[in-house]
């Protein structure tokens, strides 16, 4: 651990309001802490007797790297960089190659800002020696480079989102500015000269989410993205997209802890059953729920057609974490990627008689037009109407209309190939089945490993598909397991709650998260543990 | 060749007998027919009201959507297709209440459309409440008491938020009407045509007598037509902001004449890039072609995936 400052080691209890107690209690033992030697701690100050402890002198070490420029008398305007030399630090302990940390420090200084650069390696290089010639070569934790084989790249959920956007051919994006999905819009809007994507900052989401409706309807693909509270304001249109079968559009929602403004930089799973319920009255959707940041790129990509194919709005369910972590994954050929824009009818097609937009088909899906083709003129509406899109109260086609937009999602399960339904992971038969969703894949997957090496056998269920929900396979995984723990960040449970709705199967235990903050590893296995271990039905886990 | 008849459908309109819907919805079926537009090149976008049902009647691509959220949707549609001709249509309430802030926004981008508000000052779908465009202290026969907060000013109000045609007629003028709403949709920009328009049914005061000036000493009409007293709003030098500051200050100082004397016509006009200009300006291929028919499917990310490794 690097602690820039005392708060970060002892933390702020002595404040009215703390929002932590320290994170040298956090540190494994065997670990160390990197410290300014001017807070002059003794050890029995820290209280880590387990830990190794490595005071240095911040500022007297940047002084040093300014007097070898010749800046030292700026020291007040470069002091921030204190944090560089900590940087410096730990590469040394660890043994770090220091011509990758140069060149990953020169990565975030280009152009005007080179210069700056260059003062920042020299700062990391006198907290480099610093260290090696200080301290003996004590510590036991290691990190060098790994031979590299295949070309790799560091890519965060809303680049890949992004990426999965351009590739599927959307042409339109709409967003109002939220924490953390506005990175996506930007991150297009940065690139929209190459790829033509127009890219529209709304007044609200209401209207963020009904133009891109209305550029679905009108032909092309169309997207927005937001955060829960945006959300909450598009409940009326994605009901409107539902009700009147539109191609479209796709919404990626980065969850974060709500409720209201809850925790707005912080991360939850708690909309889940929001995403699945949101608008009045029954309508189609599907909600897809990526599990790690090229779950994000490819779930994204599927979204673009098949809201094309069974004309539906789709929620991609990714949150807060997704969206912000980097993740080192090799570059994936997207060449095989197939678009699928479901049926489109041309002029030559209709030429023979009146054309129906929302005509009963065997499938349920109506061939659409795109507004602009002679003989395709169709009328849509939000109330509820007959084949030609007219308004109508008819009984007996309120029920067909119903049945036939409803029809849809059951259609949709059969298309869906099961592997993208759901992940398995582990043996078939195990002591304990880990239940989850979403972004605590990663954790959950490292945890299983830390588990066995306590005769805690695991294998792993990941639900993909939220809607139209894999019924069969889950209940297949589940009637197979011996005992469930469901994991997820949310207080009540959401994912267990649709699994019981859908299969009937309980879960046994619960381990769940709910401060806003990313479940950890460490946290999959003490709670896992404690279920199963102590017998304990619900753990909630609270690192900080 | 085309006929007025082609814009016409056979849906059966269940508008009150005498309603002014019926000369707003003429009016914009023989604006589109004199243009001379194809009907599958035309889009018709309503909110929710009696002025809802209006894509219903008339033969072109049509979007009844929800109430107050006309503009986003027709907005969404015409930029993915700029070769569509977008009207929008919607009632007071609708435009200026339940869907003001996408009003104000509208303006505020300038995209190539029209929007026509039927402006009667209630709810007529839901019985007669007051309409934000009611003016204060007025009660119509379903209110049980004076409305006691101010009416909004569309026509000033548009003109603050950018639009760049701002127009008024009456919906029993049908002749009028359909030359405004000609020259609405052959304005290249966000235009507003505000309706004033009876409700036989729950507006018992603006009614075709009052607007007719029956209660008057005179006998003469209220409404007047603003070119009749020389009155011109088209800005003619947009480079000029002294000259788009006076005629805007004009506009919205004859929009406040009500009472006696209430001005109709083209209250203000001025030609400035549209939303779709200035969209090409940071994307140039938005120029080549309207989105919808560009081959945007074999897109190549390669490069993207190479700038992160």
């Amino acid at each position: 651990m690097i602690a820039l400052d005392k708060e970060t080691l002892f933390g702020d209890t002595h404040k009215e309001f703390p929002t932590h107690s320290g994170h040298r209690n956090e540190v494994s033992p065997g670990g160390g802490i990197i410290y300014d030697a001017a807070l002059k701690l003794k050890p029995e100050d820290v209280g880590r007797p387990d830990v190794n402890l490595y005071p240095v002198p911040y500022l007297d070490v940047l002084i040093s790297a300014l007097k070898e420029t010749g800046h030292e008398h700026e020291l007040s305007k470069y002091q921030v960089m204190n944090n560089t030399v900590a940087f410096g630090a730990s590469a040394a302990l660890i043994d770090f190659n220091f011509d990758l940390v140069a060149a990953a420090i020169k990565e975030g200084f280009t152009g005007r800002k080179a210069a700056l650069g260059e003062l920042n390696v020299k700062a990391a290089r006198h907290g480099y020696d610093y260290v090696k010639k200080t301290f003996q070569d004590d510590f036991t934790y290691k990190l060098h480079s790994l031979p590299t084989t295949q070309k790799r790249m560091m890519i965060r959920g809303v680049q890949a989102v992004g990426i999965a956007k351009f590739r599927a051919g959307c042409a339109f994006q709409t967003y109002y500015p939220i924490t953390p999905a506005t990175d996506e819009s930007e991150y297009l809007e940065n690139h929209q000269k190459d790829y033509n994507i127009v890219v529209v900052q709304t007044e609200d989401e209401i209207s963020a989410v009904l133009m891109a409706t209305g550029a679905a309807h009108a032909g092309v693909r169309a997207a927005t993205s937001t955060s829960g509270p945006g959300f909450s304001l598009m409940a009326e249109g994605l009901g409107w997209a539902g009700h009147t079968e539109a191609p479209g559009p796709v919404i990626i929602l980065y969850q974060r802890a709500g409720p209201s403004t809850g925790l707005p930089t912080r991360t939850e799973q708690g909309d889940m059953q929001f995403v699945l319920h949101a608008g009045h009255g029954e309508f189609p959707r599907m909600a897809i729920a990526p599990g790690d940041v090229m779950e994000c790129f490819y779930d994204t990509f599927d979204a673009f057609n098949y809201a094309e194919r069974f004309q539906m709005p789709i929620i991609v369910v990714a949150d807060k974490f997704l969206a912000s972590s980097y993740k080192t994954v090799e570059i994936p050929d997207t060449s095989n990627l197939k678009i699928d824009r479901g049926q489109i009818v041309s002029a030559t097609d209709l030429e023979n008689g009146p054309y129906k937009r929302y005509a009963f088909t065997p499938l349920a899906v109506s061939p659409r037009t795109i507004p602009g083709t002679k003989g395709g003129i169709f009328h849509t509406t939000g109330d509820e109407h007959d084949e030609f899109g007219s308004i109508t109260e008819n009984s007996e086609n309120r029920i067909k209309m119903m049945q036939k937009r409803m029809h849809k999602l059951e259609l949709a399960a059969e298309v869906i190939p099961d592997s993208k339904k759901v992940n398995f992971f582990g043996p078939t038969t195990a002591d304990v089945t880990l239940v989850g969703w979403g972004s605590t894949k990663g954790a959950i997957l490292d945890a299983m490993q830390d588990l066995e090496g306590d005769a805690i056998r695991c294998n792993f269920l990941q639900v993909r598909y939220l809607n139209p929900f894999p019924t069969k396979l889950v209940s297949k995984y589940l009637s197979a397991s011996n005992r469930k723990v469901l994991v997820e960040c949310n207080y009540t449970g959401q994912l267990g709650a649709l699994i019981r709705e859908h299969t009937g199967i309980a879960m046994d235990r619960k381990v769940l998260k709910f401060n806003g903050r990313p479940l950890s590893q460490n946290e999959v296995y003490e709670g896992v543990k404690d279920a199963i271990k102590n017998g304990t039905m619900e753990v909630v886990m609270a690192h900080a | 060749m085309l006929e007025l008849k082609d814009f016409r459908t056979k849906v059966h309109n269940d508008w009150c007998p005498g309603c002014g819907d019926f000369g707003i919805l003429n009016a914009v079926q023989m604006a589109l027919f004199e243009l001379k537009l194809e009907p599958h090149n035309v889009a018709i976008f309503s909110g929710i009201g009696c002025s809802g049902k209006t894509p219903h009647f008339v033969n072109t691509y049509g979007f009844h959507t929800l109430h107050g959220r006309v503009l986003p949707i027709a907005t969404g549609a015409k930029l993915a297709n700029r070769d569509l001709t977008v009207v929008a249509v919607g009632g007071d309430g609708d435009g200026y209440g339940i869907g003001a802030g996408h009003f104000v926004h509208a303006g505020r981008r300038n995209l190539d459309f029209t929007y026509v508000v039927h402006d009667n000052q209630v709810y007529g779908l839901t019985k007669g409440q007051s309409s934000p465009t009611l003016p204060k202290g007025e009660r119509t026969k379903s209110m049980p008491a004076p409305a006691i907060v101010e009416g909004i000013n569309p026509i000033a109000t548009a003109i603050s938020c950018g639009y760049t045609f701002v127009a008024r007629s009456y919906s029993l003028d049908v002749r009028h009407l359909k030359e405004i709403l000609k020259a609405a949709v052959l304005h290249k920009g966000s235009a507003l045509v505000d309706v004033l328009q009876t409700c036989p049914t729950y507006n018992d005061i603006n009614t075709k007598e009052w607007y007719a000036g029956a209660d008057l000493p005179t006998k003469s009409p209220r409404l007047y037509k603003l070119e009749e007293k020389g009155y011109d709003g088209v800005v003619k030098n947009p480079a000029d902001s002294n000259e788009i500051t006076q005629k805007k200050v004009q506009a919205i100082a004859n929009s406040f004449e009500w009472g006696d004397r209430i001005p109709i016509g083209v209250f203000y006009k001025i030609d400035e890039p549209t939303f779709e200009d200035m969209i090409a300006t940071r994307m140039p291929g938005y120029k080549t072609a309207a989105l919808v028919r560009q081959d945007l499917f074999n897109r190549n990310v390669d490069m993207l995936f190479q700038a992160l490794s």
